[in-house]
């Protein structure tokens, strides 16, 4: 965070020849502090009301049973997180969870440092190009996901266009082995353009001079790019980690749409099974739990990535 | 980066001669990078236009093997059945202005409340500063369940008020708030010193001389904001329950048969006239989007 000049606020009031009133309760920064209260007033409570209280409903929630004919609740203390350890279903689920989480967090970085890498220099088309990889991402997700989901069907195009070439194409959303590569590739492709861009703007804040630098030095293309290059875009890698693996923690409508969970538990992550917990089995009290779990997922990897950077992150200064 | 030959010393351009060397392995390497480039687009271009030609195939074409991509016998019965089997013009008319109320409250919270964290000194600045970040650290999903007992009491399900208000002033908005906060943090002291001796006030300096200079980031808010409420599935998912309510996420995955089949080319005509818009905006303004999004302070 910046430290601002103290030239604001106070001081300037006094310079501009009233009459120093030395009772006047609303001073120039009595009113810019209230004015401050008022500007963020509506984000405040926005933020407040749709987040904070919300979530301290869940941990009470989380607390209870909630027969939802009835409308009772009925404390029952740990006995939500008691059913987290019986559950046979959640071990399958924190497994698809981590593996789709992990599975598109890796393609995405390396997918999309990969393409900025490539488009990164100037040569005709490269506007075209990196128009062209970002375009799904404006693509609505249930849109994007239905035509991939139309796609991987088994006499979907894929395989039409496998069987051309005469390779049999799997049942890829009907069978355990390849649901989850084509919910990962499906959302990977979806969402690569937005890391892409992040990087372009990074890689075009490195200096040139440093490469021609160390070109002359004799340096090979791999050593400037792994000594030179990734230190001083890793705040950005951080920066698109933290957003790609919190997004992936957070996707639904691609496993609604696409496999709504299965087959099996396959591609259940935790996200869905919040959803089917408290909407489909109308379970209010273990959905609240499980959301909360999701919730110290996101905490933990947040947290690990802010304390991490400083082994990694090279800044400037 | 430049392509490179064979490694030599760099001369500074003066003293370069201006010679071509455009040797052949240059000539190879180019190539190499455009069948590169070309391949790997494939996955990211051919579903949109696969979705936007099969919209135009009778259903019994759409299986056809080996896939066509241009039909020859065109047809609009897709687009047709998409009005007749749900209120899809009304559908659509929902999505388009919740999406463009919700962009524009949060425009002006965000922009409010971006310039405040960044401008104004006020007490337990940081501290509410985080508060409000703690917005973007929830997922939707953490909150959704007590969010609908929320609104369930006040007797907002089946309405859009969960849509509008949620959307407007949780997770997009403190993301919007907080790259408007980056923009005006980094403009420059003296243009509020010289609005105070012109007796302008914080509402004056934030209306006549921020908010014109937050032109990049107030864009790259509203194309975030529209994308994000235009994509929203899970809340309507959760909160609307009649068709006549539905947004265009939520109507594209109704298109069955009476047995539960799905009816893909009214399905693909559907997505491509939701898709449509916004992509078009898109390829007019890709230069904004892209920009928008790269200098929207979300870099490292």
């Amino acid at each position: 965070m910046t430290t601002r000049s103290g030239a604001r606020g106070a001081s300037v009031d006094a310079p501009l020849g009233a009459p120093a009133r030395t009772k006047r309760f609303w001073t120039l920064s009595r009113r810019d502090a209230l004015t401050g209260y008022l500007f963020i007033a509506p984000q405040l409570l926005g933020v407040l009301v749709f987040v904070i209280f919300p979530v301290g409903l869940a941990i009470y929630y989380s607390l209870n049973d909630w027969n939802v004919f009835t409308g009772d609740l009925d404390f029952v203390g740990g006995e939500n997180y008691a059913q987290l350890l019986d559950d046979p279903q959640l071990p399958k689920v924190l497994a698809a969870t981590a593996i789709f989480s992990i599975g598109v967090v890796v393609l995405n970085i390396a997918l999309g440092l990969g393409l900025a890498v490539m488009l990164n220099r100037k040569f005709r088309g490269v506007t075209f190009f990196r128009t062209l990889f970002f375009s799904p991402v404006v693509v609505s997700v249930v849109a994007w996901t239905l035509v991939w989901g139309f796609l991987l069907q088994d006499n979907g195009g894929i395989n039409g266009v496998l069987e051309q070439v005469g390779i049999p194409g799997p049942n890829w959303l009907q069978s355990g082995d390849t649901a989850m590569v084509a919910v990962v590739i499906t959302q990977v492709v979806r969402s690569v353009g937005v890391n892409m861009v992040l990087f372009l703007s990074a890689l075009q804040g490195v200096p040139s001079e440093l490469h021609e630098a160390a070109r002359i030095d004799g340096a090979s293309n791999r050593k400037i790019f792994t000594r030179i290059t990734l230190p001083l875009i890793s705040p950005t890698l951080l920066l698109t980690a933290i957003i790609t693996i919190v997004g992936a923690l957070q996707a639904f409508a691609q496993i609604a749409v696409l496999t709504k969970g299965g087959p099996e538990l396959s591609t259940t992550v935790l996200v869905y099974y919040v959803f089917q917990q408290a909407f489909s089995f109308n379970d209010i009290g273990y959905g609240s739990t499980l959301a909360l779990m999701l919730l110290t997922f996101v905490m933990i990897l947040t947290v690990l990535q802010w304390q991490l950077r400083r082994k990694w992150v090279f800044y400037e200064d | 980066m430049r392509t490179e030959t064979a490694p030599r010393i760099e001369l500074p351009r003066v003293i370069q001669p201006r010679v071509r060397t455009r040797d052949r392995a240059a000539i190879v390497r180019r190539i190499a990078l455009y069948a590169a480039l070309v391949v790997m687009a494939l996955p990211f271009a051919v579903p949109t236009i696969w979705m936007i030609a099969s919209s135009f195939k009778p259903l019994s074409e759409i299986f056809a093997s080996p896939p066509t991509i241009f039909t020859d016998s065109p047809t609009l019965d897709g687009y047709r059945e998409a009005f007749d089997f749900q209120p899809f013009a009304r559908q659509y008319f929902n999505s388009v202005y919740i999406a463009v109320l919700v962009t524009m409250i949060t425009m002006f919270v965000s922009s409010l409340a971006g310039y405040a964290f960044a401008r104004i000194k006020f007490p337990g600045q940081n501290l509410l500063f985080l508060v409000v970040l703690i917005g973007l650290l929830v997922p939707s999903e953490v909150t959704i369940v007590p969010l609908f007992q929320m609104f369930k009491d006040l007797g907002m399900i089946n309405t859009h008020w969960p849509l509008i208000l949620v959307t407007s002033l949780a997770a997009p908005c403190v993301l919007a708030t907080f790259i408007m906060r980056q923009f005006f943090i980094a403009l420059p002291g003296e243009l509020e010193e010289a609005a105070r001796l012109d007796g302008l006030g914080q509402v004056g300096i934030w209306w006549r001389i921020f908010l014109p200079l937050a032109k990049p980031a107030l864009s790259a808010v509203a194309i975030l904001t529209f994308l994000a409420s235009w994509n929203l599935y899970l809340e309507p998912t959760v909160y609307i329950t009649s068709p006549d309510l539905f947004t265009l996420p939520q109507a594209l995955t109704r298109y069955t048969d009476a047995y539960g089949g799905e009816m893909w080319n009214t399905q693909l005509a559907a997505a491509t006239m939701t898709v449509a818009p916004v992509l078009a905006v898109f390829l007019i303004a890709q230069k904004q989007f892209v920009e928008g999004l790269a200098h929207s302070g979300l870099k490292g």
